[in-house]
């Protein structure tokens, strides 16, 4: 097996004449914890979406565990075990927390089409769906709905539920976006034990979470990749300095 | 969008009450429906039962998967047309009639909907509407099945299983009864099944069911076929009961008419919708007689019920109870 789990080669991404993401050449390693970064509209998120085919690439490849996936679409690389998170948190409101879990745990399940039968075939899920929900320290909320939970919380629900299908590759979109920071210190503890094998693709803006964690990092501006390696590196980096962290290196 | 996340559904799908009283509130219902037509006129019961089901079936699309149809009284008038036809010209069973009216309907749902699933919102509305609107078209030109514009009469009501007749009226209402009760049971255990819960979890964050490996328009596409069967059921039910199939149940109005009745009695919820049927059917009938502009009164009905309690009547107590506890 290859040593790379994702792969793209010239990924691009027009929208009507204006180019959001530029000829990107990314290399994942397996078992790394890979951070995207950049300012502001450097396309990040729009890289995400086309890693995960909620977007259609206007040119190149995506390539997973060696598999050409340019063309296939979300559900299914889902089922490949390419799972991502969303920037704004993506829980099941009005479902409770152990339901929402139980939801991804179905989705392996080749009952998931049967409508005649009780919805009590699903109580042997509810074990594996109550031990992830613990794993991610919700434990207390089991049975609350997702709509009353914290910001935070719902953050940690949605890695749960994520958790749920086992991805080989984990594509987190601001893990920490908008928590406190009791939540965040939380929230890189749960990365650092989920990590273990598989490899985690985040985007972040919190700088000491990107340093904390990743093993390499990717350094986006204008939709084209800036610099690349680990954080001492990158950080070092002139050129990023300039364009990413200029004002606060001065 | 809009015009659906407006209509989202308010109660909860289980409802706001434990399981003990769930159960004594439907034996009181049951009780109620068995000793009705001692009380009311049957045939009008009949009507009201059959028009209660295709909007519980109405239902599961709009209320549980969110998605508005504009186009059902294609299948409820196809399946009317399956119906009798079977009946009169085939001599099949009651039951049998009904049950390939049944299948008709869902065969329609599974075609129409795989098209129609492609868009959201106004643009599904619009093409289940255009497509009702040819189903209408075809049948007026084929008078041959149809009886076009006179509509397909003296559709017999037969012998339930080649055995029991069913001319008498009472006899009838309560096989109409069974009918509803067991189409309403199934729609139950559809909301309420492994299947419901991966439904549910399309309608409350559809991108997120997506990155979970759900290929939600096949749950979509399934749930329109299963929603076009019941009406199907619930079209081939009227026909036999009122022993007519006509082009009024093909029409765009009914339509319309069964969006009213979900609206009214409360979308989202499971009895709301059969308690909107009921209620409708009971207006029209009653005001026929009355001497008062039928559609007039309906139209006052409705405005007041979007402006003061969009929940309609069902989903308004729900919260109503809700709040009380």
């Amino acid at each position: 097996m290859s040593d790379l789990v994702l792969e793209t080669k010239g990924l691009t991404k027009e929208f009507r004449g204006f180019v959001a993401v530029k000829d990107v050449n990314l290399k994942v390693r397996r078992g790394s914890i890979h951070a995207l970064i950049g300012p502001n509209g450097a396309g990040k998120t729009t890289v995400f979406n086309l890693l995960t085919k909620f977007l259609q690439p206007t040119a190149g490849t995506v390539r997973f565990n060696e598999h050409d996936i340019s063309q296939a679409k979300p559900a299914d690389i889902a089922r490949m075990g390419v799972v991502r998170s969303f920037q704004i948190s993506a829980v099941f409101p009005h479902l409770t927390v152990l339901e929402n879990v139980r939801v991804a745990l179905q989705a392996r399940s080749p009952k998931v089409f049967h409508f005649w039968r009780s919805i009590r075939e699903l109580d042997h899920l509810d074990a594996k769906a109550a031990q992830l929900v613990e794993d991610v320290g919700l434990g207390p909320f089991l049975h609350t709905t997702a709509v009353e939970l914290s910001y935070g919380r719902k953050r940690a629900l949605e890695i749960a539920t994520t958790l749920a299908l086992d991805p080989e590759l984990m594509l987190l979109d601001e893990p920490t976006q908008g928590m406190g920071h009791e939540d965040v210190g939380r929230i890189i503890e749960l990365i650092r034990r989920i990590r273990k094998g598989r490899t985690i693709l985040m985007v972040e803006h919190n700088m000491s979470v990107v340093s904390g964690l990743s093993d390499t990092i990717t350094v986006l501006q204008r939709g084209q990749i800036l610099a690349e390696g680990p954080y001492e590196t990158v950080s070092k980096n002139p050129a990023v300095i300039e364009a990413y962290m200029g004002t606060e290196h001065g | 969008m809009a015009v659906v996340k407006s209509i989202r559904p308010s109660g909860t799908v289980s409802g706001r009450f434990t399981g003990s009283t769930r159960l004594i509130i439907g034996a009181v219902l049951i009780v109620a429906l068995l000793v009705a037509p001692f009380v009311a006129y049957p045939g009008f019961l009949m009507k009201a039962l059959c028009f209660a089901l295709f909007a519980c079936a109405f239902n599961l699309m709009l209320g549980f998967v969110g998605l508005l149809s504009f186009g059902h009284a294609a299948f409820f008038g196809t399946a009317a047309y399956a119906s009798g036809y079977a009946a009169k010209v085939w001599g099949l069973t009651p039951e049998l009639a009904i049950l390939f009216g049944g299948l008709i309907g869902g065969l329609m749902g599974l075609v129409i909907g795989a098209i129609a699933i492609r868009r959201q919102g106004i643009y599904f509305a619009m093409i289940t509407l255009a497509i009702s609107q040819m189903v209408f078209f075809f049948a007026i030109q084929a008078g041959s099945i149809t009886g076009g514009e006179d509509g397909l009469q003296g559709v017999p009501r037969g012998r339930l299983f080649g055995l029991i007749s069913l001319e008498d009226s009472l006899t009838m209402y309560y096989f109409v009864l069974a009918v509803f009760l067991i189409g309403f049971a199934l729609i139950w255990r559809i909301v309420n099944s492994p299947y419901g819960a991966v439904l549910k979890a399309i309608r409350e964050n559809e991108p997120r069911a997506i990155s979970l490996g759900y290929q939600v328009n096949r749950f979509k596409v399934m749930a329109f076929a299963l929603s076009a069967a019941l009406t199907g059921v619930a079209g081939g039910t009227k026909a036999i009961a009122v022993q007519l199939a006509s082009l009024t149940d093909v029409q765009w109005q009914m339509s319309g008419e069964v969006i009213l009745m979900t609206l009214l009695g409360g979308v989202g919820t499971l009895v709301g919708p059969a308690v909107g049927g009921a209620l409708v059917v009971g207006l029209e009938n009653y005001l026929a007689t009355s001497g008062l502009p039928v559609t007039m009164v309906i139209g006052v009905v409705f405005v007041v019920c979007v402006l003061v309690f969009r929940r309609g009547i069902v989903g308004e107590i729900n919260v109503f109870l809700g709040r009380r506890r």
